[in-house]
């Protein structure tokens, strides 16, 4: 067993990227994820691993910085929040189209604009269609635990490695600022020069000799060679929709009626469902892990015998548009949210789920 | 005595460098750029670092940079070389990280990050092409365009009241800390190619020597977008430029006191 720590969110992803042996960081802080530049900052990682961070003057940096140093075949990660992010997306798309492995991680805040500090789950759309130019995706993994937090640096890592591709940690102000328990996994080393060179010098600018040389690029002016590219990308992307899609399935056995939700939400529904079940209501949950390659299959699966979806997200209705993508309109499926830094009660979101969906469906 | 008398190995005097890729350089006949690519592969090529330097090529004219310098190299997104070459260099800090950038990309899109990575120090080479004019998108008004000067954007010549002085960025980063070398140069005429290429090498090595940020300045023509031949442009380069951006070295801390 690993070590056990009572930590926060934020804090746990600061230990992990230590641990994971992670090379470079590049942040800019914003609330409320400001402390995982300050964890790293003062827990003197340079002395620890060897780990480069920085504090860049802006996001925009941040994100460039990273593409860099993941050129260079690096364990490199930033992380912000909402409006940081936004500023990012230039900069992610070009990661996406120079194809590097990296880890991004965005605790969501309430937006539009600057909008609020407080939790939210409004840049779905942001992270799993887009967010900047391009046909791209990102791995988008969603922990729902301080736990989670601390395990899906690694798990993010392997898949970007993996597919060089960014990976993104797509959490929330209450996972990032909450505290829980967690195991932390142990120390892996960071890699020596000999084993990057091995591992990544087919691709990584290390330093090659002329005429055999290594370029990071997402240009190809030619029309038919960049079509040619972008159907390699697709094929990438569609690797990872067939092997990589990671959900969990609470009590959806028995379930008449299925909650869908990530992140905070889910903890909420999972308190729905207890008090739901007490009243005899035969609830379950379905919690999308990734939410880019997005659990469609098992959705589908379920369809075919429950009655009804209730999607409940921290934003207007986000999420919901791939649930009813994935059943179509053979079965009732609707959405509740609170946005704006407001979070649903299990109350609440019970009560929606007996009001708009077990009524109409009985 | 013919011409196969003449081209003969013992005859020869100047060869292109290894560094420099067999293919055709996209810039125009008559332009600097194609110059400064050559003095930067030289001093890289002289200095036996090849296999050890990363360039940062920018979005601009010189965009296409990587497919001409015969080394490791980076694209990167409009203005954003000095933050892509802050993260390499950070994580290979034994290695040697130079950027190439046009004036829209570090004076105007890339400021921020011109002026922070050489406020930090960063231990890169910035190599800064000045032309006074967005080459690549087809002669818009650059940050560096003269007062007066015509541009696609400016065509009535630039109205420094209403559209902004130039901007003296090479004069504005001596300022910082950060900079251990930092001057202005011209490629049109062998002299200048001459001081130019001693200047890049020193900046390369003080960064070998990790003194800090060293940033050379290429005042250059850019004779489509100013729509002069290249002649008349290096001409105008002289007359006009010159005066405003003042050739020389500008900072060097290890310059001896007089
Ligand atoms: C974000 C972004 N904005 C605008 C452009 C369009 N663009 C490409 S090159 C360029 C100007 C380059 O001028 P300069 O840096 O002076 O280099 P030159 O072409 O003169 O060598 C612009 C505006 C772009 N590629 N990306
Ligand atoms: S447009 Fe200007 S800067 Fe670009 S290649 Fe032609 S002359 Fe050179």
């Amino acid at each position: 067993m690993g070590e056990l720590r009572l930590m926060k969110g934020n804090e746990a992803i600061a230990e992990a990227a230590i641990r994971a042996g992670v090379d470079a960081y590049y942040g800019y802080p914003i609330t409320p994820q400001s402390e995982i530049l300050e964890y790293l900052m003062q827990e003197r990682p340079e002395e620890r691993t060897g780990m480069v961070v920085l504090q860049a003057e802006s996001e925009i940096a941040s994100i460039n910085m990273v593409y860099g140093a993941a050129g260079a075949g690096k364990m490199t990660m930033t992380s912000s929040s909402s409006p940081g992010m936004s500023l990012m997306q230039e900069g992610i798309s070009y990661i996406a189209g120079a194809e590097l492995p990296c880890l991004l991680v965005n605790v969501v805040r309430g937006g539009p604009g600057l909008g609020t500090i407080q939790p939210s789950q409004a840049d779905y759309f942001q992270s799993t269609k887009g967010g900047g130019h391009g046909d791209y995706r990102l791995i988008v993994l969603a922990p729902s635990s301080v736990q989670e937090m601390s395990d899906f640096v690694k798990l993010g890592f392997e898949l970007a490695f993996k597919y060089r591709n960014p990976a993104l940690i797509q959490s929330d102000g209450a996972i990032g600022q909450m505290m829980e328990k967690v195991e932390l996994f142990d120390q892996q080393p960071r890699l020596t020069m000999d084993q990057l060179y091995e591992k990544y010098g087919s691709w990584a600018t290390l330093g090659h000799k002329r005429n055999d040389r290594r370029i990071i690029t997402s240009l190809e002016l030619e029309s038919a060679r960049q079509e040619q590219f972008n159907f390699k990308l697709q094929a990438k992307y569609k690797a990872i929709s067939e092997n990589e899609v990671r959900y969990e399935s609470i009590m959806c056995d028995d379930a008449d009626y299925i909650f869908v939700a990530y992140g905070t939400s889910a903890r909420i529904c999972q308190k729905s469902i207890q008090l739901g079940r007490a009243k005899g209501l035969k609830l379950g949950l379905l919690r999308p892990i990734t939410l880019w390659p997005y659990p469609t299959a098992p959705l589908q699966e379920l369809a075919k015998r429950v009655k009804g979806f209730l999607a409940v997200e921290m934003s207007a209705g986000q999420m919901v548009e791939d649930v009813r993508l994935a059943v179509g309109n053979q079965i009732k499926v609707e959405h509740y949210g609170r946005f704006g830094g407001m979070i649903p009660s299990p109350e609440e979101v019970l009560h929606v789920m007996e009001e708009n969906i077990i009524k109409g469906t009985k | 005595m013919n011409i196969e008398d003449i081209i003969k190995p013992e005859n020869l005097v100047f060869k292109k460098t290894g560094l420099l890729t067999e293919k055709p350089l996209s810039y125009c006949p008559g332009c600097g750029h194609g110059v400064a690519h050559r003095l930067v592969m030289e001093v890289i090529e002289e200095m036996g670092i090849e296999e050890k330097t990363i360039g940062i090529a920018p979005v601009g004219c010189s965009v296409l940079a990587y497919e001409f310098m015969n080394i490791d190299m980076q694209q990167a997104a409009h203005g954003r070389a000095p933050a892509v070459a802050t993260g390499v260099k950070r994580v290979l800090p034994d290695h040697f990280v130079f950027t190439y950038q046009g004036d829209g990309d570090l004076a105007a899109i890339g400021t921020a990050e011109t002026i922070h990575a050489c406020n930090r120090g960063e231990n890169i080479t910035i190599i800064f092409i000045n032309n006074g004019i967005y080459g690549m998108t087809g002669g818009q008004m650059a940050p560096t365009t003269l007062p007066g000067m015509r541009s696609s954007t400016s065509p009535y010549g630039r109205d420094v009241a209403s559209m902004g002085h130039p901007l003296k960025m090479t004069e504005l980063v001596a300022h910082l800390p950060g900079t251990c070398y930092v001057a202005r140069h011209a490629v049109h005429t062998p002299a200048n190619v001459t001081k130019t290429k001693k200047s890049i090498r020193k900046a390369f090595e003080y960064q070998r020597d990790k003194k800090g940020l060293s940033f050379v300045e290429i005042v250059s023509n850019c004779n489509s977008g100013w729509k002069m031949t290249p002649v008349d442009s290096n001409q105008w380069m002289e007359e006009n430029m010159f005066p405003f951006y003042p050739l020389g070295v500008i900072k060097d801390i290890d310059a001896k006191t007089k």
